[in-house]
């Protein structure tokens, strides 16, 4: 794995190419979520009908496959690229997904993080761990870190660094660490506490680590308070590595991440909106001239998505979103959409995860766009302003 | 010629595109009308320009008359003169489908081939109720008939009823040719009797049809099923079962079933099918698909795919051994890979010696009893 930094943006922002698995992908970059190593309900074979290489970019819990098939069957299919038929794209793995696999802090002890999966509650050590990662060989790693919520006391927070750096340096030096050809992304907490995070980061610096992943956020923090926990950790990094984050969902919450320096997100972002059966209709092209607070979507929405189950859908012929190059918009109307909601039809999730990451990809380009031509800082402020004013006018409006 | 359609409740095929559907050669989808018409509704349907539109589906598509449903899902259902009288589920109102509203709800919905309402009846069921039927169903084919609004772009088919009887049956079948109809359906048939008397029916109607049109037995089936109707001059289909059976771990082989739920398949790292060029046979493992059947929508989604490309090879293979003047070895190859040990099953041999192929390559010699 190689990255480089190519640009920076006043306000923090930087854009850069990190080259993986056989891909270039520029960054900011979105890492997509997968349940089992392939998404939530797009089919293997539309995948390719997504960006490209945008799209290639997935993460995954090794945690996933506790249970219904065993290490050395994976090992035996030849790792993950190849049990999932996906030999040119890229996996990340990170033990925290935030849907099927959330860090239980209180079971955590010493000797390994807790986690509540759908198969029980796993007690997971170093060693197994790195088990994991060599018979599927990700492309790219992040260490077992102890993640813990933002209210717990200073000790445990602190006990959680201690544990998270010990386990890095017991990942990195395991005898099979060799064996998984990945790129090692150091984990870093340290809670809501900025001396305990500087003092991870710094620690985690120190080891030879090809990126850091950024743990512990999206579990209680405020956003107020994140800038400078974010700001306390990516100023003890080294520039020319990777800095990965989990956790920081929302578009806004990504923003705030760019800012600080991060260069690759996961979000439950898409995942959440399709099962709720919303789809993004925010505009992306000439964001900095976004809609004010005056001109108001006559549909009552917030203008930055719908909602496809909504009766006002019946009889849309026309696509989710004008202009909209995804499968789902070059195919199909909101009211195909929204009867596949009202008969409960699983094709209303496959054809909403398409165009939401379709939509989010094409939001995190736009990011891409403005970091480089130096607009970020004043892209990000009329972003939010935009969605604030929304729904401020929305509420006045009731 | 050999289609196999595929049901579609919802006008979707469970969990699969149009794009999916129309690269694994699926040629047409069959819309359940009794489930379109309570949503979203066959006005809903016309007002956007008809199903095809509706669904973005290029190719063909065909409604069944709602009759069956009805009669299935509704456990209040009345068979009159009149039509189908039933309470709807939507607010239990008394409501009454004639073969004149399903004619116009299947107009509205403008799929190209249309079922007339006919008057099924199971064919477990004996007596005079079996008789009513039928002459009832010759009747209502008439009001389908008048009904009909547009004669040049859908195809109304006739279903010929009867039960097992072939008495019934052969009226039946003179009295729909009569009418000169675009095609022919075999109903009433798929609904739990015995194989030796369901291969006998088809092979009576397919013999009395006319050779120039298309012969649809409805309801059917099992690959198993499908061969033997297709030796028997039978030329499209339509069943649940390869989606249904995907919804619960099974994959369809041609040795017969492989149920992804084993534990065995756990450490299993071949695919479904070694010889199955499907996207799902030439990526996944059975340990794979093992890991998400059951808990993993995923998993049903990639066992539906596999299940209806090798439904389409089957439909294919059939047509091409056929028109390539090789479809008793095809049949043979078939037979032999799913009975390897040559117990092939009696109504089959029965019904393959009607149809005049010679399978005793497959056959063992002394048939177990």
């Amino acid at each position: 794995m190689k990255f480089c930094v190519k640009a920076w943006s006043k306000g923090g922002g930087r854009a850069g190419v990190m080259q993986v698995g056989g891909c270039a992908i520029e960054t900011p970059a979105l890492l997509l979520t997968t349940r089992k190593g392939l998404p939530n309900f797009i089919p293997p074979d539309l995948l390719s009908s997504l960006p490209d290489p945008d799209s290639r970019l997935l993460q995954f819990s090794p945690l996933h496959f506790s249970e219904g098939i065993s290490l050395k069957t994976i090992s035996e299919l030849g790792g993950l690229h190849q049990m999932l038929g996906l030999k040119e794209h890229v996996f990340a793995a990170v033990p925290r997904d935030s849907i099927i696999s959330l860090p239980e802090y209180q079971s955590a002890n010493k000797m390994g993080a807790s986690f509540e999966t759908p198969c029980g509650r796993l007690l997971i050590k170093p060693a197994q761990y790195m088990e994991m990662i060599s018979s599927m060989k990700p492309n790219m790693w992040a260490t077992l870190a102890d993640e813990v919520p933002a209210w717990v006391s200073e000790k445990r927070n602190r006990a959680s660094v201690d544990r998270t750096v010990r386990w890095l340096d017991e990942c990195i030096t395991s005898n099979v660490v060799t064996n998984t050809g990945g790129a090692v992304f150091g984990s870093i907490v340290g809670g809501s506490k900025i001396e305990e995070r500087k003092r991870c980061a710094q620690e985690v610096a120190k080891r030879n680590v090809s990126g850091f992943c950024i743990g512990g956020f999206g579990l209680g923090e405020s956003m107020d308070e994140r800038p400078a926990l974010l700001n306390a950790i990516t100023e003890s990094l080294p520039e020319e590595k990777p800095r990965q984050i989990c956790g920081l969902g929302l578009p806004e919450e990504v923003l705030q991440g760019v800012a600080a320096g991060v260069d690759l997100f996961d979000s439950t972002y898409i995942y959440h909106l399709t099962l709720g059966g919303f789809a993004l209709t925010f505009p992306l092209d000439d964001i900095t001239k976004c809609c004010s607070g005056d001109q108001l979507c006559d549909d009552g929405t917030d203008g930055t998505k719908i909602n496809l189950k909504a009766t006002v859908y019946r009889k849309d012929t026309s696509p989710i979103k004008e202009g909209c190059k995804c499968y789902t918009c070059q195919n199909h109307t909101k009211a195909y959409i929204n009867h596949l909601f009202n008969v409960h039809e699983m094709l209303a999730q496959i054809l909403l995860e398409i165009h939401n990451t379709h939509h989010y990809l094409g939001f995190f380009h736009v990011v891409r766009e403005t970091i480089k031509r130096g607009t970020f800082q004043e892209f990000r402020q009329n972003f939010v302003e935009s969605r604030r004013d929304h729904i401020f006018a929305v509420a006045l409006g009731a | 010629m050999t289609i196999s359609s595929h049901n579609a409740y919802g006008s979707t095929i469970k969990g699969l595109t149009t794009s999916q559907l129309e690269e694994i050669g699926c040629q047409i989808i069959l819309g359940n009308t009794y489930h379109l018409a309570l949503r979203p509704t066959s006005e809903l349907i016309d007002e956007l320009g008809g199903l095809h539109k509706f669904m973005n589906w290029p190719r063909a598509l065909l409604t069944d008359s709602g009759g069956f449903q009805m009669v299935s899902l509704l456990h209040l259902a009345d068979i009159t003169e009149k039509g189908v009288t039933f309470q709807s589920p939507v607010d239990g109102k008394p409501m009454l489908l004639t073969p004149e509203e399903s004619i116009q709800i299947q107009n509205r919905i403008g799929a190209d081939i249309i079922m007339a309402l006919d008057d099924v009846v199971k064919t477990t069921i004996t007596g005079p109720r079996i008789e009513e039927a039928m002459y009832r169903t010759l009747r209502w084919i008439d009001r389908c008939i008048a009904a009909h609004k547009r004669p040049h772009d859908q195809n109304l088919f006739g279903i010929v009823q009867g039960g097992l009887d072939p008495v019934l049956r052969d009226i039946c079948v003179k009295g729909l040719v009569d009418r000169d109809l675009p095609g022919y359906a075999i109903g009433g048939l798929a609904g739990g009797e015995d194989k030796d008397s369901f291969w006998r029916v088809v092979a009576q109607c397919t013999a009395a049809l006319p050779e120039d049109k298309p012969r649809y037995v409805m309801g059917v089936g099992y690959p198993l099923d499908i061969v033997v109707c297709s030796a028997l001059g039978a030329d499209m289909y339509d069943c649940v079962y390869p989606t249904r059976t995907a919804r619960f771990g099974t994959a369809l082989v041609p040795e017969g079933v492989l149920k992804l739920k084993h534990q065995a398949m756990a450490h299993d790292t071949r695919p479904i099918d070694q010889m199955c060029e499907c996207m799902v046979c030439k990526n996944y493992s059975r340990a794979y698909i093992h890991c998400l059947v059951t808990k993993d929508a995923m998993g049903s989604q990639l066992l539906s795919y596999h299940n209806l490309f090798y439904m389409m090879k089957l439909s294919r293979d059939l047509h091409s051994s056929i028109v390539e003047g090789r479809f008793p070895e095809f049949v043979c190859k078939f037979l032999q890979k799913m009975f390897p040990e040559g117990d092939v099953p009696q109504w089959v041999c029965n019904a393959m010696e009607v149809a005049g192929i010679d399978i005793s390559s497959c056959c063992s010699p002394f048939p177990s009893s």
